[in-house]
């Protein structure tokens, strides 16, 4: 039997540099000619080192990842520079040496571990894999490490999750055993890509630690690639900003938090400033009464919501997914009709069901979605999407229509000039988002339903929109219910929070309240696990959480 | 009256947009083209020359369509360029006249299912539920028979008459026009837009004509083509059956038919309408293929 | 296994459905036949007192749902009726016919299914290559021929120019094995040149589609060779896509064999179905086409019970 050992001791004071990329050029194929994606990044990383690249989407940050390895995705190519993993130039190396490197020496973790990982064989063959192949331990030797490893990293019933078929195996835990299939022949380097985005907060915290955690064990250095400002934070030694496919900057984790130098980078750190102080809200605009509701007659997925959402102000709902705030924002518009319960506007019940209500209850309920690039249709121009409703609600038509899609486009701060004739793939993301906002705007609504507007939103362009939202209550007297999973921007905006978690809602009230302890046992789990972005904070918390569950064990 | 002056405001700009938009369309279409593999441009090239033919039959023919103008199988040569069919008929004559007959019935049948199909997928996939419940297993059941056997039955049944066979064809084709329409106008329906512009109150006619077809446009083109190779091919098959497009009308098909006996002595000519077949769908195959590379981004350098 | 097994009965279960409706189209189509049978095959003289006898001898005296029933128990007893057209029982016209065209697909199935199997992955594995190029514009090609043009294309090489095999394959029950192998040659290589495009760049599509998925570049990611990323990681989540293919285009079979027999005077189910269908021999019609429409139910089902079988989520329930 052989006992894995963590080579921290030796490895300890070894400096040396284990990765030198110079100039990387690489190059994706678009509308049939190749276009730079990433041009001329140098960076080195020691050995033992975890180094974060962040950026907005389209930054480069995968391709730069993957290139590490020697690899580039279909449509892409390492047109230039170089790329030496220990001495050895990845990306004019041949297929051979590259296969004789890969899962040896450097390892991937992919952002979709179950997309990732092969449905046809159980974990531990697929663990097994590479270095079996490669011949760097044999079947038994690999199966105890394995079981070793998956201990290490927290995984429940270690000796036996293996021989489980990946879809028998939750999303968290897959991608912890994606992190162990890494680690199987103890790689020098380890390529991290958006491990823990599409997991929930509060999944989110436990692989990350386990990640680090034994990262750490075994010396590995590692690239970890995220979005996320504050999870990098937790992870990295040092820090590349990335954007266009350049390095804007480099810095060590904690220079690079405390002082960054680059506009870009300080307006990335900008973000979370943005702050809006609560007020109580006066009458109530929206009330949900106790709803149930399933869909297809199935299983309840709400059960007795209660909400209210004061004139004027915003109404924040959060919990992770699954927890039924989009459920609830169906029932509030109508298209699924409750079980029972009802649903108030202005004190007075509003038909259950979408096709039963009137042209002027649609009107002033309107909804802004997460995802822009589905939002609106992409065969009709900006005149159009805006100036439909203007004319199914209001009546305008002709010369009035187009000047008050004109004013809308102002209030949107919008040239009308030279946006009207434009059809959506002729927009950013942010100008599509606002986009829809001034269709709802159009309608002349009451209360706008924004249904994780902000997600798909690069921080700057997020803040923008946000801003301008919150200018646009001020001035049109509006109502948010704004369902969200991310605490930055509920702090952001909200006045007050409900917290709902598995179709019911655990506790509502105002935001500094509800920001404050002592809270629900939930809400508590919910707020702690959302990353901050102190370098210390995952480690504190971890230190905390053992003490609690201690103190309560003792208890 | 043109009094307008060049400096007057446009007074609608959706007027000039619209012609702007295809002008631009066109010349899109013609750089496309000019950079697209040789097949593709072989493809266009087959695909108007036999438009052309099929407009312009009565100028180019020398003789009239059913008429018998000397003996039984004449070889190649002087009076009758590619000689004459087994009624005496001139076969070049009859080769062009077929070209209007056998792409005119096709083209037809194609449109009329894709009407019925395209209308009936449009809205199954707009009201979902058990409108798209019903018809989806109503075509199942229709799609559970081969075409080719399911037509023979019915013209069993009906009669090989012109309208019957276009009736038929295009019933039977729509099946599957109905399940592609269905199965990505389903992929657009579930999209936010359409869902906001539910919640906005819109009727259903809105939602399919101006919010889903718009969106579905390019697939159906390719499916258009595809569906009418595969209707000219079925066409094509009955009239050599015996059971499809009946005499005297010049119709590929039939021709190859009349005239198979020529086969056995090892005369070609009865390959020429068989030939002029196959080289109309390779055309439209051909271009259908660069349409479909085009638009499914598929690249890659390994 | 729970769960497989109440799939594999629902998948049968509606198989069993769908052939039900089919035999009510079938049947009913023969209700909208225009005007009435019995005159339209006797003739419009006839006389008033033979078309009667001659309706209640068809049992057109009776209501259609028993008719039906009756139908039905006779085709599942296999007694068709008797041939408007000779007056002979179908069972005897269908019988060594449906023999001929089953040796016929099954011959062409031999050929054509690994020989496209074959090339469809190599076309995918060496995707862009000269060889995908090639092959692409081959099957390009010859989808767009019409199989009697390919037909008469094979007897002029093969059977005039060059005289390796016979152009008409006149096959006889007590020909021996060898002979019905030779004589069918041509048929058979028709239909394979027809099937083979179709079910080639299928599994092609099937192959890359499969090549796309993250799993393949993870596998590529730790370094594993070509060949074993290919058995041990494209292989076994193929099967289903493989077998639709297969399926789909032994389908696709059962219909280009209807003219292959025509071209070459096979005497088959299909040169049975088209004369019969000019003649108007509705009864024989009916029957052909529900032995054509049941084998081609049949395949469809045997494509979804393996992709069924195959899917390791299926297999392997939480």
């Amino acid at each position: 039997m052989m006992i894995t050992k963590p080579k921290k001791a030796d490895a300890a004071n070894d400096d040396s540099i284990l990765l030198k990329v110079r100039g990387l050029r690489i190059d994706g194929m678009s509308e049939e000619v190749w276009n730079p994606i990433v041009k001329g990044v140098d960076f080195d990383l020691k050995r033992g080192e975890i180094l974060g690249l962040i950026g907005e989407s389209g930054a480069g940050k995968s391709t730069i990842g993957l290139a590490a390895m020697g690899y580039a995705r279909p449509g892409c190519r390492l047109s230039g520079g170089e790329i030496l993993f220990d001495g050895i130039e990845m990306r004019t190396a041949s297929e051979k040496q590259k296969r004789a490197m890969r899962g040896v020496r450097i390892a991937y973790v992919a952002q979709s571990a179950a997309a990732s990982f092969n449905p046809a064989h159980r974990l531990i063959e697929q663990y097994q894999e590479a270095p079996v192949q490669h011949g760097v331990l044999s079947v038994e030797e690999a199966q105890s490490d394995a079981v070793d490893l998956f201990g290490r990293l927290q995984l429940p019933d270690a000796d036996t999750i293996g021989f489980r078929y990946p879809h028998q195996v939750s999303g968290g835990q897959l991608q912890r055993a994606m992190t162990a299939m890494a680690m199987a022949c103890k790689p020098d380097l380890i390529v991290f890509d958006e491990p823990t985005t599409a997991l929930d907060v509060t999944t989110q915290i436990e692989v990350l630690a386990a990640i680090k955690d034994v990262v750490r064990q075994f010396n590995t250095a590692a690239i970890y690639i995220t979005h996320d400002l504050a999870v990098v934070a937790q992870m990295a030694d040092r820090i590349i900003v990335l954007r266009y496919g350049e390095v804007v900057e480099e810095a060590d984790t904690r220079t690079m938090l405390s002082k960054p130098t680059e506009a870009y980078t300080k307006s990335l750190w900008a973000v979370r400033s943005l702050h809006k102080e609560e007020e109580p809200g006066e009458d109530t605009l929206l009330e949900i009464r106790n709803v149930d509701a399933s869909y297809g007659g199935g299983v309840k997925v709400l059960h007795d919501v209660s909400i209210k959402v004061p004139t004027k102000r915003t109404v924040a709902v959060v919990g992770e997914s699954g927890s039924g705030k989009s459920t609830t924002a169906r029932v509030i518009t109508g298209l699924l009709p409750p079980m029972t319960g009802e649903v108030l506007f202005k004190g007075e019940v509003l038909p259950p069901a979408l096709k039963s209500r009137g042209k002027d209850d649609l009107r002033k309920l309107q909804m802004i979605y997460q995802m822009p690039d589905t939002a609106i249709n992409p065969r009709q121009r900006v005149r159009d999407i805006i100036g439909r409703p203007v004319q199914f609600y209001l009546g305008l038509t002709g010369k009035k229509r187009e000047e008050r899609v004109r004013e809308l486009l102002s209030m949107i701060d919008m040239e009308p000039d030279t946006f009207i004739d434009r059809y959506p793939g002729e927009l950013s993301g942010g100008q599509k988002q606002r986009i829809c906002i001034a269709r709802a705007l159009a309608a002349e609504p009451q209360l706008i339903i924004c249904d994780e507007v902000t997600s798909a939103l690069d921080q700057l362009v997020a803040e923008e929109v946000l801003r301008l939202l919150l200018r646009l209550q001020d001035e049109f007297n509006l109502s948010y219910l704004f369902i969200t999973h991310d605490l930055a921007t509920v702090k952001a905006i909200a006045d007050e929070i409900v917290v709902m978690l598995q179709g019911s809602v655990v506790e509502q009230g105002m935001k500094t309240e509800m920001l404050t302890p002592p809270h629900h046992e939930y809400t508590d789990l919910l707020l702690s696990s959302v990353p901050e972005m102190d370098p210390d904070w995952l480690e504190d918390l971890l230190v905390k959480r053992a003490a609690a569950a201690n103190a309560k064990a003792r208890a | 009256m043109s009094n307008q002056t060049p400096d007057e405001p446009v007074r609608s700009s959706d007027a000039v947009a619209i012609p702007v938009i295809e002008r631009v369309w066109w010349r899109e279409a013609w750089k496309e083209l000019k950079k697209a593999q040789w097949t593709a441009k072989l493809g266009v090239v087959i695909i108007l020359s036999y438009v052309f033919v099929a407009v312009f039959a009565p100028i180019l023919t020398p003789y009239g369509e059913s008429q018998i103008v000397g003996d039984a199988f004449e070889p190649w040569g002087d009076p009758y360029l590619l000689g004459t069919d087994n009624l005496g008929r001139d076969m070049l004559t009859r080769l062009i006249y077929g070209a209007r007959n056998t792409l005119g019935i096709a083209f037809v049948t194609t449109i009329l299912a894709f009407v019925v199909g395209g209308g009936l997928g449009l809205t199954a996939a707009t009201l979902r539920g058990w409108t798209d419940q019903g018809l989806s297993r109503i075509v199942d059941v229709f799609m559970a028979i081969p075409v080719l056997i399911f037509a023979l039955v019915l013209i069993a049944i009906f009669g090989s008459t012109v309208q019957n066979l276009i009736i038929i064809i295009a019933l039977l084709d729509s099946t599957r026009v109905f399940r592609l329409t269905r199965a990505v106008g389903m992929n657009v329906a579930v999209m936010d837009f359409v869902e906001a512009a539910k919640l906005r109150g819109e009727g259903l006619s809105w939602i399919m004509l101006r919010e889903v077809l718009p969106n579905i446009l390019p697939p159906l083109v390719v499916e258009f083509g595809l569906r009418f190779c595969f209707v000219f091919l079925l066409i094509a098959t009955l009239s050599f059956l015996g059971v499809g497009v009946q005499p005297p009308t010049a119709d590929w098909g039939s021709m190859v038919r009349d005239n198979a006996t020529l086969i056995t002595y090892g005369d070609i000519t009865p390959l020429l309408p068989a030939g002029a077949i196959a080289l109309l769908t390779v055309g439209v195959n051909f271009v259908v293929d660069w349409f479909l590379q085009k638009t499914s981004g598929l690249h890659d350098d390994h | 296994m729970g769960k497989v097994l109440t799939l594999i009965v629902q998948r049968l279960g509606l198989g069993l459905i769908t052939l039900i409706a089919v035999s009510l189209i079938i049947f009913l189509g023969v209700e909208l036949l225009p005007g009435d049978i019995a005159t339209e095959i006797l003739g419009k003289d006839a006389q008033p007192a033979t078309v009667e006898a001659f309706r209640k001898e068809l049992g057109l005296d009776k209501p259609p749902v028993t008719r039906y029933i009756q139908w039905v128990g006779a085709t599942l007893s296999g007694d068709f009726g008797n041939s408007f057209a000779n007056g002979r029982p179908i069972s005897d016209l269908i019988g060594f016919r449906l023999q001929n065209t089953l040796f016929l697909a099954l011959m062409t199935a031999a050929i054509s299914v690994p020989l496209s199997l074959i090339a469809g992955v190599l076309a995918a594995l060496y995707r862009n290559s000269f060889y995908d190029r090639a092959i692409n514009i081959f099957t390009l090609t010859s989808i767009s021929f019409p199989e009697f043009f390919i037909a008469y294309i094979l007897i002029i090489v093969f059977g005039q120019q060059l005289g390796w095999f016979p152009t008409l394959s006149n096959v006889s029950a007590e020909m021996p094995f060898s002979q019905k192998l030779y004589l069918c040659a041509l048929p058979a290589l028709t239909m394979t040149l027809a099937v083979f495009a179709h079910m080639m760049r299928m599994t092609r599509a099937a192959i890359l589609n499969l090549l796309a998925s993250p799993y393949i570049e993870m596998a590529n990611l730790k370094g594993l060779e070509r060949s074993r990323i290919v058995t041990k990681h494209a292989l076994p989540n193929a099967w289903a896509p493989i077998a639709n293919v297969v399926a789909l285009n032994m389908a696709y079979l059962v219909v280009s064999v209807v003219v292959v027999e025509v071209v070459f005077v096979f005497p088959g189910l299909g040169q049975l179905m088209v004369d019969s269908v000019i003649v108007r021999d509705v009864p024989v019609v009916q029957a052909c086409s529900m032995i054509f429409a049941a084998t081609y139910i049949l395949m469809n089902l045997t494509a979804d019970i393996i992709s069924i079988v195959t899917n390791p989520r299926l297999l392997h329930p939480r």
